[in-house]
């Protein structure tokens, strides 16, 4: 079973190294891990994907919440979230462009680079749709597959959890000089 | 006022408190050392830098206070390793202070550069690399702030040389911290608290589990108007010993691998058992399937992540223990468990004829009669900091303790080595109290170079040595479980009476149980520290006990002796 933990984090060098560590450490599979900034300076975001069961991926929010770069983490209910992977396939034409770009059009997905015997293929989606194309194309020869990892949000309303975050968010003593590494 | 940041070290560490700091210097930190000498704070050399955390630790453990570490980059930042694992796993506040190479030459394997922000991530509760001056303060005054608040635990601060030689203004207030505060420990939910309630008021057969946590939240009163009221007794952990006392009629005992066998079976026939400041290690749970089959289950726990960890719970309540029992105790009910209490009694009793203590003196020493005696002449008011092995599970066990902080011991890490660095910094903490060492002769040799560091301070202590020329506890694993191979565990020990007159202090030797008492007077009457060797019986072992992995109650018990010299002697 698949859980969607989005951490809310202090933008500062050696904050990844601590929540990568941690799930090493206590043993917690990560499907899919992405960082970036945040609508707020300072603060960074990070999706995490984990296959475990509930109460694993409960224990898990619990860990990440006694780091102490770590502002807020959110675990997303089920159904009630958008999430989205970015996908580029490289994938041979050699068997006739004409199906491959069908099929692109088809999963409403883009091509953004045109060789004589390939085409780059530029996909956003759930991570079930982009399961779905790689499937497709596959007869067709995938020379290269680079993948984002998920990025999500809860639908809705904006979350409690981010209006706390605005609150608890500070420059910390790290942030500048002083590295958490 | 325009400072270095090597002033600013010591200006922060001064006004958070510091009196005491334990290290070694070396290049790294040089501009640090310089800048020592001009302010108030007692710096103890030590012998090894591991030691230097030991020493910090048992401050810490003996005080409730934050204890600090200074040292160098590479070797002498590696040498806190394993101290700081030691004290991260049994939630003690610890500062350790390292220098590192200047800041232009990070990253590049220079002189005595390691990466040790890497290296203590997971045995830190947190650490900081700092490059600039201005940075210093706001980290040391977090580091405060984390290594003391929610669960305890060590944080690590790295100065790169240039930012201790470096000049910034101190703004004290400007650092105040705050993202201690981010994850404040939950308040448990009312529902929560009512259905502990119930549970409590309706239970026939409860035992309290008490822990190390008791003390750290200062919930002795507490936990103590909970057992009197609904008459619940109260099983210790390792570490909760002390932190409850033992003396009293509601107290059990030890839990656990060597916990006595009435308090094992009480917890494995209870119908409620109410986990206070303890995480179920697996020394103390046994095989995790057979666990207290028949109990319901509510765990109080400042730190969420250790609720459901390993035993799934009928009511989870996160938050500081002394306020969650504080909320409790208005609604609890007086209760009468008489028939509970009689029949633990009853396995008591069981227990008492195969107690060694209750041997005829067969002219042979046996740790744990040390043990006993040293209670007695004590009248149990020493500070015990023990190492690890037989003999801590003999002191455990014999060394019965009412006093807070009393027993200083490494339970999580269970480090050898640990009781002479730890025992000075109690001293040096609480220079009032009696301090008695109880170490191995393996572990002993580990760090008995801190001899030195205790008489170049003027601390005293008392050294119990429990010389059985074995690393006893893995040499009766040896016996129980892999056919009495002694594979690497006979161990001999220089004349310690010797040694101790190499470190100009008192030492002796005792054969007898006859000659104890008079030994341990002469120790005790040393203005100095002194070192007593006592020959014990080599190979006795630890019972009762539950082998790794087996069932609570499926403990190994003592050989049943004869002839029985007395029964149920000591009613503790
Ligand atoms: C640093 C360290 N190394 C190894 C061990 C494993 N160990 C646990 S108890 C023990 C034997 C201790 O021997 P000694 O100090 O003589 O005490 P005794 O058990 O004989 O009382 C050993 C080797 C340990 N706990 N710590
Ligand atoms: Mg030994």
């Amino acid at each position: 079973m698949s859980h969607v933990l989005v951490i809310y984090t202090d933008d500062e060098p050696g904050v990844l190294t601590r929540v990568a560590m941690l799930f090493r450490r206590r043993g917690f599979n990560i499907h899919s891990l992405t960082v970036g900034p945040t609508e707020q300076v300072h603060v960074s975001r990070m999706t995490v994907v984990v296959d475990t069961d509930e109460a694993t991926a409960r224990r898990a929010v619990e860990h990440l919440r006694k780091l102490v770069n770590v502002l807020e983490v959110q675990q997303l209910g089920h159904g009630r979230n958008v999430v989205r992977d970015l996908a580029l396939l490289r994938v041979s034409t050699a068997q006739g462009r004409s199906e491959v770009l069908q099929l692109v059009q088809v999963f409403r997905a883009n091509v953004v680079d045109i060789a004589d015997d390939s085409v780059v293929i530029e996909c956003t989606g759930s991570l079930g749709k982009i399961e779905a194309l790689v499937d497709s194309l596959r007869p067709f020869g995938i020379l290269e597959l680079g993948r984002t990892g998920a990025v999500a949000m809860a639908r809705g309303l904006r979350s409690e959890a981010s209006n706390r975050l605005a609150a608890a968010a500070v420059v910390a003593p790290g942030s500048t000089g002083a590295m958490s590494v | 006022m325009d400072r270095t940041g090597a002033q600013i070290i010591w200006e922060c560490l001064l006004r958070e408190g510091v009196e005491t700091v334990f290290g070694y210097p070396g290049g790294a930190i040089l501009p640090t050392y310089d800048a020592m000498t001009e302010y108030p704070i007692r710096h103890v050399l030590v012998r090894h830098e591991q030691s230097a955390v030991h020493m910090a630790d048992g401050f810490a453990r003996a005080s409730g206070r934050t204890g600090v570490v200074v040292a160098t980059s590479g070797p002498g930042a590696t040498n806190l390793v394993t101290g700081l694992a030691t004290a991260m796993l049994d939630s003690i506040p610890l500062v350790a202070i390292t220098g590192q190479v200047g800041s232009g030459l990070l990253g590049t394997d220079a002189f005595q550069e390691v990466d040790i922000t890497g290296i203590t991530l997971p045995i830190t509760k947190h650490n900081y690399l700092v490059t600039r001056a201005q940075d210093i303060a706001p980290a040391i005054r977090e580091a405060f702030a984390v290594a003391s608040s929610g669960r305890p635990g060590p944080v690590l601060v790295d100065i790169t040389k240039d930012a201790q030689q470096g000049r910034a203004t101190l703004d004290w207030e400007g650092a105040a911290p705050t993202r201690h505060l981010r994850h404040i420990p939950p308040s448990p939910a009312e529902v929560d608290l009512d259905r502990a309630l119930v549970m409590i008021n309706a239970a026939k057969r409860p035992v309290i589990l008490a822990g190390h946590g008791i003390q750290l939240s200062g919930a002795r009163a507490e936990v103590l108007a909970l057992a009197e009221l609904a008459q619940i007794p109260f099983a210790e952990t390792l570490l909760g010993l002390g932190a409850v006392p033992a003396s009293h009629a509601l107290s059990l005992g030890m839990m656990g691998m060597h916990g006595e066998s009435w308090v094992n079976q009480a917890i494995q026939e209870a119908d409620l058992l109410i986990a206070l400041g303890m995480r179920f290690d697996d020394r103390v749970t046994g095989r995790l399937k057979e666990y207290a089959p028949n109990a319901l289950k509510i765990h109080v726990d400042i730190d969420a992540s250790e609720i459901n960890k390993l035993v799934p719970v009928d009511v989870p309540l996160g938050g500081d223990l002394k306020q969650v029992l504080q909320a409790l105790l208005p609604s609890v009910k007086a209760a009468d468990h008489t028939p509970w209490l009689e029949r633990i009694r009853s396995w008591r009793g069981d227990s008492a004829v195969r107690d060694i203590k209750n041997l005829p003196d067969d002219g042979h020493l046996y740790a744990a009669h040390v043990m006993h005696d040293l209670w007695k002449i004590t009248k149990g008011e020493a500070v015990v900091v023990t190492d690890v092995g037989q003999h801590q599970m003999w002191e455990a066990q014999y060394y019965h303790h009412d006093g807070e902080r009393s027993l200083i011991t490494s339970g999580g890490a269970g480090t050898m080595g640990f009781a002479l660095p730890a025992a000075i910094g109690a001293k040096l903490a609480r220079p009032e109290a009696e301090v008695w060492v109880v170490a191995g002769d393996g572990g002993f040799q580990m760090t008995f170079a801190e001899l030195m560091t205790a008489v170049q301070e003027g601390v005293k202590v008392n050294i119990a040595i429990i010389n059985n020329g074995y690393l006893g506890m893995v040499r009766q694993w040896q016996a129980l479980f892999y056919e009495g191979r002694y594979a690497a565990t006979p161990i001999l020990s220089p004349d310690f009476v010797k040694l101790a007159g190499a470190f100009g202090i008192h030492g002796e030797r005792v054969e007898k149980r006859s000659d104890l008492e008079a030994a341990v007077a002469r120790a005790r009457q040393q203005p100095g520290t002194a070192l007593i060797e006592f020959k014990v019986e080599q190979e006795d072992a630890v019972y009762p006990m539950v082998a790794a992995g087996a069932a609570l109650h499926d403990m190994i018990r003592r050989p049943s002796p004869s002839p029985i010299a007395e029964t149920g002697a000591d009613p503790v």
